[in-house]
């Protein structure tokens, strides 16, 4: 087993440890008020909410966490009798998004304001998906627009037009690339794993509660694995400076399992 | 039951791929079958996201005929849609133009198909690309606007970038003295680029890579179940 499958084990014990400990813990009472407000504006100006779930497919991780963004959004539209438009890029994410926002609908009360075709295909080709989401924007003029998951060159082309239409613009994602754009020309962006947590925050169920402390046990670990690492390559650097190449090449090997 | 089930599907396959990155290459035994099942699942991915293409499609159909039939708002945009999906099924399925039968490209650019993409599809998608130009202005205008400290710092730090990846700016700089070379924007914005910038981007790596063990992890272990609709 070389380093790096090590260290990733190591990794998923910890978060999985962390998670396990704190499964029993009263969820805190924390939520990101945007998303509510946002929902509400549109309910107040009688415009419907545009939510985007990414331009990848259902095996993108992006796309399960959009997903479960999408359902908190969808039982804030059922509850405050919001239209939610949906257009979706490829078609196993248009079946689950059916089956997830029928369910938000369901669990609020309201499964009667439900319409499957509010989720729409068109394309999978990524600009035609744009074009038909501009387009759909500029014709729908929706008073909100959520885009969670993951995106590629289409992310700023989509937060252009939603800036041009929408009055509240939120967008989360964890491709780095991306995230500038989102933060030029949105309101709110979730950045990185902000993102992941963002969902589990919302739902205030006690087990998605405790994915944050896994994760948060695993941010731990990564910052103690990077200040030791500091620590003993500046203490080489000081007390051996003939080792010091050696050490960088055990460190080199124990992250990258030698391979570079 | 469907979703017990699909729940079951969705955590034999993950565990199975989880397995498979730390048991080493076998050709037999336990280690073998998880390495060949690993193996398989991108393709049975495949073969499953083109049953599901027929659902999509049938979608789309289905919502443009209805809105031609009810003659709702912008119902002649829905004819264009419904007779190009026609006409490029047709053309791609016939093979117009290009080596018939089930060995013959359907990439071609000799073919019908391969002319429609060339001569319709590609002028369309560099068209819609090159509003990046324009929505990249407008959204670094309203970016660099100087509202808050945050807002100073990022003006600053563009302006450095900018000014620093002209190709006359080591010229325009070449006043300064030796000592304070390291303040021409060529050095500044490098120095941002591979410091502040690759800082911020290996933490976000970081955390999203955490953030993924633990997002995979609530859907494996049955934690979450939204992505099948229901609560646990």
């Amino acid at each position: 087993m070389s380093g790096d499958t090590v260290l990733l084990l190591i990794t998923l014990v910890v978060i999985v440890v962390a998670m396990l400990r704190h499964r029993d813990r009263k969820p805190e009472a924390g939520c990101i008020p945007e998303i509510e407000v946002a929902v509400r504006k549109a309910a107040e100006l009688n415009r419907p909410a545009c939510f985007i779930p990414g331009s990848r497919d259902i095996d993108n991780i992006q796309t399960i966490s959009a997903l479960s963004m999408m359902k908190v959004v969808a039982r804030y539209c059922a509850e405050y009798d919001v239209e939610l438009i949906i257009p979706v890029s490829k078609s196993m994410v248009m079946e689950r998004a059916r089956e997830v926002c029928s369910a938000a609908y369901e669990e609020a009360g309201f499964a009667d304001r439900w319409s499957s075709s509010q989720v729409s295909y068109t394309t999978d080709d990524p600009l035609g998906f744009v074009a038909h989401v501009d387009g759909m924007i500029a014709r729908a003029k929706p008073a909100v627009c959520f885009m969670f998951g993951f995106f590629a060159g289409e992310s700023l082309l989509l937060a252009e037009s939603s800036y041009n239409v929408a009055e509240v613009t939120i967008a989360g994602t964890a491709v780095p690339a991306q995230l500038p754009f989102f933060v030029a020309s949105c309101d709110t962006t979730l950045i990185g794993e902000e993102f992941f947590a963002a969902s589990a925050i919302l739902s205030g169920n006690k087990d998605d509660i405790a994915m944050l402390q896994g994760l948060d046990a695993g941010k731990q670990l990564a910052i103690g694995i990077i200040l030791v690492v500091i620590v003993l390559s500046y203490l080489t650097l000081i007390v051996k400076p003939e080792m010091y190449e050696s050490f960088l090449t055990i460190v080199d090997n124990l992250f990258h399992g030698g391979g570079r | 039951m469907k979703r017990n089930l699909a729940q079951v599907v969705l955590s034999t396959v993950a565990l199975l791929i989880v397995l498979s990155a730390f048991l080493p290459d076998a050709e037999s035994g336990f280690g073998g079958i998880v390495k060949r099942a690993d193996s398989y699942f991108p393709i049975w991915f495949s073969i499953i996201a083109v049953f599901a293409f027929v659902l999509g499609a049938s979608s789309l159909i289905g919502s443009h005929v209805r809105k031609i039939k009810e003659r709702e708002t912008d119902w002649q945009y829905s004819i264009v849609t419904v007779a190009s999906f026609a006409i490029v099924m047709v053309v791609g399925l016939a093979k117009l133009g290009g080596a018939p039968g089930l060995a013959g490209d359907v990439s071609d650019p000799t073919s019908v198909l391969g002319r429609i993409f060339g001569a319709v599809l590609s002028p369309l998608h560099a068209t819609l690309f090159s509003l990046l130009a324009f929505y990249i202005a407008s959204a670094a205008f309203r970016s660099f606007r100087i509202r808050s400290l945050e807002t100073t710092v990022l003006l600053l730090s563009a302006s450095a970038i900018i000014v620093g990846r002209l190709p006359f700016s080591s010229k325009l700089f070449s006043f300064l003295p030796d000592s304070l070379h390291w303040l021409s924007p060529g050095k500044v914005s490098l120095w941002l680029l591979l410091v502040p910038n690759t800082a911020g981007q290996r933490a976000i790596l970081i955390t999203v890579s955490l953030g993924v063990i633990a997002v995979a992890l609530k859907h494996i272990l049955g934690i979450s179940r939204d992505m099948f609709g229901g609560q646990k």
